[in-house]
């Protein structure tokens, strides 16, 4: 064969996609990750920090302003140690004991982080509520309570922490599978018993995975909207995001300065937190820097199969209870009527997909927003995360350290951001995007492109540089080879990815309940305003529908696990 | 007394069989290597001593007690013997005198006991002064001792080694084979000590056990071994030995032979019978014979001690062979030499493999492939 001569291609000027993917992402992140919360701190500092700071002492001093700060912090503080004992007691079962059906388990163990948390608050309200048929059990009746069980701090505490538990979980499992096996083995040579050796190796080399994880649960608890706006406004636990939330629907734009300064401190806090989880995180990869075998499990025995049954017991009651009793109430006639073969209807069911105008409104702006969230994410995480992991660029670097920003803020505070930000008219059009849906469009980005952007990161630094290097000795250039070689090997982890951004905006509640308007109504709000107005059957019929989607969803993307690359599912078993 | 027995010893895991049942003695003070190509189980072997693993069958007895067997299963902590595994295994949140001492507070020892024990241990393993050092600071070498240290701390009188030498450079897994010899003269423990590489296991053992499709295919000295291999697999693991079709002309303690139609005489076992057979033979064996069987050359590598020449019999295209030889050695590329075999030895597995002369070829050949 002949060789071919050596550089016979042209030194053309190559397409500059490079360049041009980072202006156009920079453009992106910086005017809507970015201005946005920039906004949001030039309002409260608008004459200065001298003024700034003294104004927002004058917020805190206010007896509201002190009283649902503390209360934030205190249900928030109980609220993960709940998700501390559960999250991470079924993390170091289902992974230290052999377990039956350890992917169900894995799965119910997860679902609070799939099922938004107005809708996990009205299942709890079905369950424990005076109307439930729990307390129609022989021996139960003397136990029905009188009013609501649920109103005030305790309940609070209980659902978040029972929301924000898996939260805790995966972190442990993440840091418990990559903890070698060996290191617990060589603990029971030398004649540790599998209790010492959790007493003595797992858990102290845990404790930066369970600090990470106990901080991302209480940067949630204090952040989360859904169960203190059913709980705690009507048991007057005021909570700073039902505060803010109360005060910009009481005081119209007038207000936004004084929430503005609320939003900051809440803020801060969760900034502290974050900064805090990322340092524990840090210790953690110092500590396992090997990758080894999962340890497969203390040898089976009485102890493993009663730990195993409990577990069970627990997340069914936990878990799947509540749901059913979510579902029971959707489908009896109205509040208070007892679901029976005479009395069960499919009426609320049909009634709020077809004769009620709001909830109609409601699921077709969803899904519109959640299929156009998902679709720009990825569309655009895809060359931000290649120019991160292939092409190592700092700049795109940064712009994902932005990007995050909006994610692990309280998304009330996104939304007075917005607010800030889009109420003025736009330069130069005199159209304020303020009472459209676009600002939940463009809110939705903000929040998710974050969530977009993992699990292509995840992927692309699992794919061999060889491949794309393999590609350009073949003569392709970068847009080519993104479209030929990188696109095509990350389509799995693109699909899991676009359903995780799907998953979280269609029930989105936290961001929605300041920025939605007549006509631009989500599920989300839809559900919590249904029961702020009394029909709790409508918004348990509501709940049921965006329950049967999500966990539809759910199940897609863990039949997709299989073909994802590790780290792309949150919850991979 | 044997400190280790292993009676009919088995393990299946997902319907697959990973441990043929397995039978072996051992006696207090030796040194047994398990040698074999990876994914032949004598990592689990291992691990079914040590009682990480439970048998599916067979009995395991450490010093006359049974610790495994039908309806028994001593967990390791119970066991008493010590192991250091392939990644050394030590704990990331402890100090060098923390992962030593760890043991001995399961034990109960007492502070002052453990401190001594401790630095005793370090000695033995050269790494006095180093016990408030941290785990990430220590090089290779150093984790090694460490995880040794860890174990004779615990004075066991059985040590398991997991491919302990796997993980570091040839430089330093010589110095530690020269540590494992002296650890065992000056210590007397047994030591089992598994490792893909057969050349580590020749240096260090007293026994070898030759491992294939998790079953024990021999277990020798490594003289015997060496010289007389059970079959053609051990053959090739061990030594690279080279695998050859020959005809059994007159049987015999020293059985003559025909390679290719070429008379050799050469070593074979009881029961060696007249016709087609397998024999083994070193490329030191294989020497340089003028108007012996003609091969040509097709490759040659100075090693600096000696010369390997690969050749082709001329007669059997195919037919691979290496010869190993010292001094000034002559002969190009594509030159025709003649061959003779000095020494060999007959298989009496070989038997069955050498019926009929074309699948002897191939073999002959895969032999020769690498």
């Amino acid at each position: 064969m002949t060789p071919e001569p050596l550089a016979a291609g042209q030194a053309r000027r190559p397409f500059p996609a490079e360049a041009l993917f980072l202006a156009g992402l920079g453009v992106f992140v910086l005017a809507l990750c970015l201005w946005p919360l920039g906004r949001l701190v030039a309002t409260v500092f608008a004459e200065g920090a001298g003024p700034g700071a003294r104004f927002i002492a004058e917020v805190w001093a206010s007896d509201a302003a002190r009283v649902a700060t503390l209360n934030t912090l205190w249900a928030a503080g109980w609220a993960t140690l709940l998700s501390l004992l559960l999250g991470g007691g079924m993390a170091l079962l289902v992974t230290l004991v052999p377990v039956r059906g350890r992917a169900v388990l894995v799965f119910l163990v997860i679902l609070p982080l799939l099922i938004p948390p107005q809708i996990s608050t009205l299942a709890w309200l079905s369950f424990v509520g005076s109307q439930s048929p729990l307390w129609a059990l022989p021996g139960l009746e003397a136990l029905r309570p009188r009013g609501n069980p649920l109103l005030g701090a305790n309940g609070i505490v209980l659902v978040m922490g029972l929301e924000h538990a898996p939260l805790v979980f995966l972190a442990l499992r993440a840091g418990l599978r990559a903890l070698p096996a060996d290191l617990i083995d060589a603990a029971r040579m030398v004649g540790a018993t599998p209790l010492s050796a959790v007493r003595g190796i797992v858990l102290p080399l845990m404790l930066p995975a369970l600090a990470a994880g106990a901080l991302l649960a209480f940067v949630s608890a204090i952040g989360n909207f859904g169960v203190p706006a059913l709980l705690g406004i009507p048991g007057r636990y005021p909570m700073l995001t039902t505060l803010i939330y109360q005060r910009l629907s009481g005081f119209g734009p007038s207000a936004l300065p004084e929430v503005a300064a609320l939003a900051l401190i809440l803020a801060v806090i969760a900034l502290v937190c974050v900064g805090l989880q990322a340092l524990a995180l840090r210790r953690l990869a110092v500590a396992m820097n090997r990758d080894a075998g999962v340890h497969r499990g203390f040898a089976r025995g009485r102890a493993a199969t009663g730990l195993g049954a409990l577990a069970w017991a627990l997340m069914i009651v936990v878990a799947v209870l509540p749901l059913c009793a979510l579902v029971a109430s959707a489908l009896v006639p109205a509040v208070g009527v007892r679901l029976s073969l005479e009395t069960i209807t499919a009426e609320n069911l049909i009634y709020v997909v077809t004769g009620l105008g709001a909830a109609q409104r409601a699921f077709v702006n969803s899904l519109g927003l959640a299929g156009a969230t998902a679709a720009i994410t990825l569309a655009l995480a895809v060359p931000l995360a290649w120019l991160i992991v292939a092409r190592r660029s700092t700049v795109a670097r940064g712009l994902g350290a932005v990007a995050d920003l909006p994610y692990v803020l309280p998304g009330i505070v996104l939304s007075i951001a917005m607010i800030l930000t889009f109420l003025p008219p736009l330069p130069g059009t005199g159209i304020s995007l303020y009472n459209t849906i676009w600002i939940l469009l463009l809110a939705y980005l903000a929040r998710f492109f974050a969530l977009a952007l993992r699990p292509v990161i995840a992927a692309l630094t699992q794919l061999d540089p060889a491949l794309e290097e393999a590609a350009r000795m073949s003569g392709a250039g970068t847009v080519r080879r993104l479209l030929t070689i990188v696109l095509p090997l990350l389509a799995p982890a693109l699909g899991a990815g676009a359903i995780l951004v799907f998953l979280g905006a269609f029930s989105e509640l936290t961001v929605s309940a300041l920025l939605w308007s007549r006509g631009s109504e989500t599920v989300g709000v839809m559900v919590f305003s249904l029961y702020d107005e009394g029909n709790a059957t409508a918004a348990a019929a509501v709940s049921v529908w965006v329950l049967a989607i999500v966990l539809a969803l759910a199940g897609l993307v863990t039949r997709l696990a299989r073909h994802l690359p590790e780290g792309v599912l949150p919850w991979q078993s | 007394m044997a400190i280790l027995t292993l009676e009919g010893v088995r393990f299946r895991a997902g319907g697959a069989e990973i441990i043929r049942p397995c039978d072996l003695a051992l006696a207090e003070g030796e040194y047994l290597a398990i040698v074999g190509p990876s994914g032949c189980g004598k990592s689990t072997l291992l691990r079914l001593v040590a009682g990480l693993e439970r048998a599916t069958g067979g009995t395991i007895t450490l010093d006359g007690r049974a610790v495994s067997g039908p309806g028994l299963h001593v967990p390791p902590e119970a066991r008493g013997i010590g192991m250091v595994f392939q990644s050394y295994a030590l704990w990331p949140h402890m100090d060098v005198a923390g992962n030593v001492a760890y043991g001995l507070r399961r034990r109960g020892l007492a502070r002052a006991d453990r401190a001594a024990r401790v630095a005793e241990a370090l000695e033995t393993v050269g790494l006095t002064g180093f016990g408030a050092r941290r785990i990430p600071s220590l090089s290779g070498g150093q984790r090694q001792r460490v995880a040794l240290a860890r174990c004779l701390a615990m004075r066991p009188r059985l040590l398991l080694l997991d491919e302990p030498l796997a993980n570091l450079d040839t430089h330093l897994r010589e110095a530690m084979i020269d540590e494992f010899r002296r650890l065992h003269r000056t210590t007397g423990t047994t030591i089992v000590h598994v490792t893909h590489d057969q050349a580590e296991a020749m240096v260090l053992a007293d026994r070898i056990a030759v491992m294939g499709q998790g079953g024990f295919l021999q277990v020798d000295t490594p003289a015997t071994l060496w010289r007389e291999p059970v079959s053609a697999e051990v053959a090739r693991f061990v030594g690279k030995g080279q695998v050859l079709p020959v005809e059994v002309v007159t049987p015999g303690a020293l059985a003559e032979v025909l390679v290719f139609g070429r008379p050799a005489r050469m070593r074979a076992p009881a029961g060696i019978t007249r016709g087609p057979a397998l024999a083994t033979v070193r490329a030191e064996d294989i020497l340089r014979e003028p108007g012996g069987l003609p091969a040509r050359i097709l490759d040659r590598q100075d090693t600096g001690a000696a010369v390997v020449l690969t050749v082709e019999v001329v007669d059997s295209p195919g037919t691979i062979l290496r010869l190993r030889q010292t001094g000034p050695v002559p002969g190009a590329l594509g030159e025709v030499i003649g061959i003779g075999f000095r020494d060999g030895w007959l298989i009496r597995d070989g038997g069955a493999e050498g019926r009929g002369t074309h699948s002897v070829r191939a073999e002959a050949r895969v032999s020769a492939g690498h």
